[in-house]
């Protein structure tokens, strides 16, 4: 059985990013994460929303977001999910290929990748995207404390 | 996000504090740099020191700015970046773009 199960609905609005990452941020520290482990695990956490929120649900009121978070093991696994009209990962741009380096937006998946152990989306029956992240995290030792 | 506006030496600094993350921090540093540029200020720094958490929107709003005050012949720099600041900077390989110093004296007299 999975150790622990969060599951969260929100509007779309970027103040929800915020709730969002504490929620998430609350979970993962009581299972032992590091500050290191819940700083990158709560940035790509922001990102997926954000996205959810901008691109996905393009900030529709009407539309929700879906969070769910499964430690297990030491794993943390997050989905976060849209109401919007689908997205290709293989287009997005490349952030560090010379013509895209002075562009204002296009990090952010290139972040989750690299704060996340795996990333991966799938298309929901609906047409919405599901961003799905895994991430296996050092839980602190028996009886020591993160600074 | 907070921002407090010195200047020293010719030379205007904005002090940010706390998050520079979608739909708060990035668009009060939008606000802030366009403010400075319609005033007709042409040199900026910018010091990172007391932020704790900066995301891509923040990251685009810093090139953002840094392209806007650039094209306009000034010069925006960077000082005091926290290690995890850097570390973002980093992995989008920005930390070349910017001009990065560690401490303001030395920012200040490369203007």
């Amino acid at each position: 059985m999975a150790e622990r199960q969060l599951h969260l609905t929100v509007g779309s609005r970027f103040e929800n990013v915020e709730l969002v990452q504490a929620a998430i941020d609350e979970a993962i520290a009581e299972r032992g994460a590091n500050d290191d482990a819940r700083h990158w695990v709560g940035l790509a956490v922001r990102e997926a929303v954000a996205n959810a929120i901008k691109h996905g649900n393009r900030q529709d009121p009407g539309k929700r977001v879906e969070v769910d978070l499964t430690i297990d093991g030491g794993e943390i696994d997050i989905r976060v999910e849209d109401q919007g009209e689908g997205f290709d990962p293989e287009n997005v741009r490349d952030p560090l290929a010379e013509e895209n380096r002075f562009r204002s937006n296009g990090r952010g998946i290139f972040y989750m990748r690299r704060f996340m152990d795996d990333v991966s989306y799938e298309s929901t029956p609906g047409g919405g995207t599901v961003v799905r992240m895994r991430k296996r995290i050092a839980p602190r030792a028996e009886g020591t404390q993160e600074r | 996000m907070k921002i407090e506006k010195r200047e020293r030496n010719g030379v205007t600094i904005l002090e940010l504090e706390g998050k520079i993350t979608i739909g708060k921090g990035d668009v009060v540093l939008r606000d802030a740099v366009q403010q400075l540029l319609s005033a007709g200020v042409t040199k900026m720094l910018i010091h990172l020191g007391k932020v704790t958490t900066i995301d891509s929107s923040g990251v685009g709003e810093l090139v953002s700015a840094f392209t806007t005050v650039t094209n306009r012949g000034g010069k925006l720099k960077l000082v005091n970046l926290p290690p995890k600041v850097n570390d973002i900077l980093q992995i989008t390989q920005l930390i070349t773009v910017f001009e990065v110093f560690d401490n303001e004296d030395e920012a200040l007299a490369s203007f």
